[in-house]
């Protein structure tokens, strides 16, 4: 049984992280260059701690599989960044950002941690600004926001519809900057295939170079994951096609636990699925519902229409008519179930039925076809490619898509696993958005993790342990880890059987989304969890992966990735079963209020759940850290 | 279908680059791809390609991609002589079949220049834009030291500017379409967005000497003005940053020659 010490310090909310910050141990400068931190991943997690690392005096490698840094995941988010500014005037504050944040994940994410989150949240856009991020600025020369779903004050910086871009390309010139420097030894084109745990605690990992398929061993003093999210478990979703989970699931399966896996954000503004070639689907951002308004044709005779035929009368905007005070702001697990309703009453629009329109008829005679450029032309020009429709002369039409995964690796407040020496940051842990995160705050948690808190608390676990004392990489732990990835892609390579990679993944996919999708049922779950055993097997018996081991091999690598993606959504499927009860974007069908709103049960379920694997077709154990509400009451969510 | 019509399917020929490593020869090899729709991106007809490889046994064909919506910079394809691709302004993973048309022979090949030698058929390796980067292409700013964000007001118009270059994705398609094979508008882009910026005057002159330095001994050619590299830019990143970049150079090397302090002792990088 895993020991899930949260470590929330004592004292007011507003005074722990303060008070925090001076009681943690420091390692002296001189001594900092002898320790070594292995960092995997170079998103904005991973790159703002590598170089903030890095200048504070350790020594750092950084792996990407990535042939670059600058191409990791988050250079796509579009929308913005949250930060608790108050440059509006218009009534935000720390407390006003934790408590929308803590609301938004539906009372399932830390209080602490979220605090923290909410008082560096204004730091970060310093610290963006000094490196030179261009955000969107007013005429008057100073930072310009907009507004983001779940929230009633504008907080959110931008820059254009390319904001992950930019802080990403931020981040990158800093880790840049650090090995140009020589402090940040970087390995592109290296993926980590196994975590090495030496007496209990994380010491390093085996990566397998993927220009040359060379097997190699680093050790080191703690090792940092800011591997990103996995909801690529569904195949089709919002993520760039490499993003995986191999990473965060070698490390569940060293020891790490996995917290509340089945909570998933669907996002309700993508553009809708094509046919089944298709590889992803692409969001539009939630920042186009500031101007856009969602509607569907309130008669099921309409949905096959031309939409700008219909008429006013004919039109539901069933979220300004079911959450007047957020409107389209709603939150996306409350916009998305909405919309899924509506299609499932049979007034989808499109051929699918699966769609419902985003309209900017209203933005465009209020601001002209050339301001509504002006703010979200990109996302236009990309909605225009991929449909080869306009949307400012037709409304979008929309639905949604797997977008974001709350659940991650357990950390506890200092973002250290139950493995010490295994720090998880980023989309890969769980710890601050609850069971559905509010849109804009991926970027501020990557940010706060990497500039602002990891550079304190990985200070506190390496000044409990001795400089020099890194076990050495041919101990024998090194030793069976390199034996074990070697063993798997011997075995994918030796399997010869009829079936591409791909084939798996889609069939996974689908069995997700029906089963561990928008709504959940127990029945659902139940059946998932006869269909993904048996599909583990027969990928591991039917599986073609041609080519070599000692070259580039991208099935090779997909390989791998989907054997994880099959066995993470076993563990999805099973802990989205045992939560009986309906919370932010966990949605179980038996738990709702009579309009459809998610029924929690604080009792039996205001906990997280963190999972620890027990062996190989062994049940894994579910462990559980309580959640201790002081000081706000956990209460019904309203967005009315 | 997302599109309101569905135009019918068309069929075309793949003569695709194939080399197994970067120590053996290449050539072209032809492959069928049949019965496809229209609204299929250019990258999901390779993934049905390769799938078709795989099932026959033969080993797939390795391209480079990730986000496939145009911002990570990843996909790299040469389509029919041209980066990227026949479209204006977007990347190979934003090129739709129904830019072309039934029984096409389509060529496609890497991002050819010899700054980015080749992994593996149509996969180069282009970490030579990385080095540029760590020799310059920042601000030292460590976490922690920042000021007060609105304590310094930029210009929209300036800050707008700077936007238009740091919009660069990366992707080297500005190297591949150039005859010279100049990395000039990818470091320009850089040397333009921080430059531009009153965060970025104080390594303004250092910046711009190490990155075109590191440019020139990472074997690109020089730049002669030619501008196919803004045509086959997806973020149709404009050539006036080259002009920018060639004042900036030369102020920063008249400066270093008369006055060696001012050109080397400010900022903080390597
Ligand atoms: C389309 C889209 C739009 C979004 N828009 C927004 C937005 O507007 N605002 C917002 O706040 N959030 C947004 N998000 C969410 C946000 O972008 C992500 O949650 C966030 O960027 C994740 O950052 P990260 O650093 O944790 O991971 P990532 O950026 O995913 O980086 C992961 C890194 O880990 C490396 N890696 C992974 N596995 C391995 C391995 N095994 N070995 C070696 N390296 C490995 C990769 O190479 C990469 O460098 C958006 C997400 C999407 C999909
Ligand atoms: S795959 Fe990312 S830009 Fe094309």
């Amino acid at each position: 049984m895993a020991t899930l010490d949260s470590k929330i310090p004592s004292g007011p909310l507003a005074d722990k992280w303060r008070k925090h910050k001076v009681d943690m141990k420091l390692v002296n400068p001189a001594n900092k260059r002898k320790y070594e931190v292995i960092v995997v991943g170079a998103g904005l997690a991973g790159s703002s701690a590598a170089s903030s690392l890095a200048d504070l005096g350790y020594k750092v490698k950084c792996f990407v599989f990535h042939d670059s840094p600058r191409r990791a995941h988050s250079i796509a988010a579009q929308g913005g960044i949250n930060a608790a500014k108050n440059y509006q005037n218009d009534g935000d504050s720390v407390h006003r950002l934790f408590y929308d944040t803590i609301k938004g994940g539906d009372y399932r994410a830390r209080e602490a941690n979220v605090h923290r989150l909410a008082e560096v949240s204004a730091n970060i856009i310093d610290q963006c600004v000094a490196q030179g991020v261009p955000f969107a600025r007013e005429y008057g020369g100073l930072l310009a926001n907009r507004s983001f779903g779940g929230a009633q004050v504008s907080r959110t910086f931008y820059a254009r519809g390319q904001t992950g871009q930019q802080l990403l390309l931020g981040a990158y010139s800093a880790l840049s900057r650090t090995v140009g420097q020589g402090l940040v030894e970087l390995h592109p084109n290296s993926e980590m295939l196994d975590l090495v745990v030496v007496n209990g605690h994380a010491k390093g990992i085996i990566v397998r170079n993927l220009k040359t398929g060379a097997i190699t061993r680093h050790a080191a003093d703690a090792v940092i994951l800011a591997t990103g999210g996995y909801g690529n478990v569904f195949n089709l979703s919002t993520y760039a096609r490499q993003s995986n989970a191999t990473a965060i699931w070698r490390a569940y399966k060293r020891g790490a636990c996995m917290a509340n896996p089945c909570y998933t954000q669907i996002h309700p503004t993508c553009i809708p699925v094509s046919g089944d070639y298709q590889s992803k689907l692409t969001l539009m951002s939630e920042s186009l519902r500031n101007d856009g308004r969602i509607w569907a044709p309130k008669k099921k005779d309409d949905a096959k229409k031309d939409p700008n035929t219909i008429a006013e009368a004919d039109r539901d905007y069933f979220l300004e008519r079911l959450y007047p005070s957020f409107g389209n702001l709603a939150p996306r697990d409350i916009a998305s179930r909405a919309a899924k309703r509506v299609c499932d009453e049979g007034r989808g629009a499109g051929a699918s039925g699966l769609g419902v329109y985003l309209d900017f008829s209203d933005a465009i005679k209020r601001l002209g076809e050339n301001g509504v450029r002006e703010r979200y032309g990109n996302l236009f020009a990309i909605y225009h490619e991929i449909t080869a429709e306009s949307g400012y002369k037709t409304p979008m039409r929309i639905y949604p898509a797997v977008h974001y995964t709350m659940g991650g690796l357990w950390v506890d407040y200092n973002l250290m696993s139950n493995v010490p020496g295994l720090f998880v940051l980023g989309e890969a842990n769980f710890s601050d958005h609850g069971a559905n995160r509010l849109g804009a705050s991926a970027l501020m948690q990557g940010l706060a993790d990497g500039y602002f808190v990891i550079p304190y608390t990985v200070g506190d676990y390496l000044a409990g342990q001795k400089a020099g004392s890194r076990p050495s990489i041919d101990s024998a732990e090194f030793k069976a880890a390199a034996e074990n990835v070697t063993g798997m892609s011997q075995r994918f390579l030796g399997t010869k059987g009829k079936q591409p990679v791909s084939h798996f993944h889609k069939r996974l996919g689908k069995i997700m989304w029906d089963h561990c999708g928008m709504a959940r049922t127990k029945e659902g779950l139940e059946s998932a969890l006869q269909k993904l055993p048996a599909l583990r097997e027969e990928f591991h018996a039917t599986v073609n992966v041609l080519g070599s081991g000692d070259t580039l091999n991208q099935s090779l690598e997909q390989a791998g990735r989907v054997a994880d993606f099959i066995e993470l959504g076993e563990l999805m499927c099973r802990d989205a079963l045992t939560r009986e009860e309906s919370c932010g974007g966990h949605f179980r069908e038996e738990h709702q209020y009579p309009d459809g709103e998610c029924k929690r049960d604080d009792e039996q379920f205001g906990h997280v759940a963190a999972w620890e694997f027990q062996g190989k077709d062994k049940t894994p154990l579910r462990n559980v850290e309580p959640l201790n509400y002081e000081f706000v009451k956990m209460s019904v969510r309203n967005y009315k | 279908m997302v599109a309101a019509s569905t135009p019918p399917s068309l069929s075309v020929t793949l003569r695709v680059w194939r080399q197994a490593g970067p120590k053996t020869l290449g050539q072209f090899k032809d492959y069928a791809a049949k019965d496809l729709n229209p609204n299929m991106s250019f990258l999901e007809m390779l993934d049905v390609v390769n799938d078709g490889l795989t099932i026959k046994g033969e080993e797939p064909i390795a391209f480079a991609h990730d986000c496939r919506e145009g911002i990570c910079g990843t996909c790299s394809l040469t389509i029919n002589g041209k980066p990227h691709g026949p479209g204006r302004a977007i990347a190979t993973c934003q090129t739709y079949l129904r830019s072309f048309r039934d029984g096409d022979i389509i060529v496609v090949e890497p991002f050819r220049a010899a700054a980015f030698p080749l992994v593996k058929d149509l996969v180069v390796d282009r970490t030579s834009f990385d080095q540029i980067m760590q020799a310059g292409g920042f601000i030292t700013a460590r976490a922690g030291s920042a000021p007060e964000a609105n304590g310094l007001p930029i210009a929209k118009g300036v800050a707008d500017l700077a936007m238009d270059a740091a919009q660069c994705i990366g992707c080297g398609a500005c190297v591949a379409a150039c005859k010279n094979a100049s990395a000039m508008l990818f470091v320009s882009a850089k040397v333009g967005h921080l430059g531009l910026l009153p965060q970025g005057q104080a390594e303004r002159d250092r910046r711009v000497l190490a990155m075109v330095h590191t440019m020139d001994e990472a074997g690109f050619g020089s730049c002669t003005n030619q501008y196919e590299c803004s045509a086959a830019c997806p973020k149709t990143i404009s050539h006036d940053f080259i002009a920018r970049l060639n004042r900036d150079y030369l102020g920063a090397t008249l400066r270093r020659a008369f006055q060696p302090e001012a050109a080397t002792t400010d900022g903080g990088g390597a």
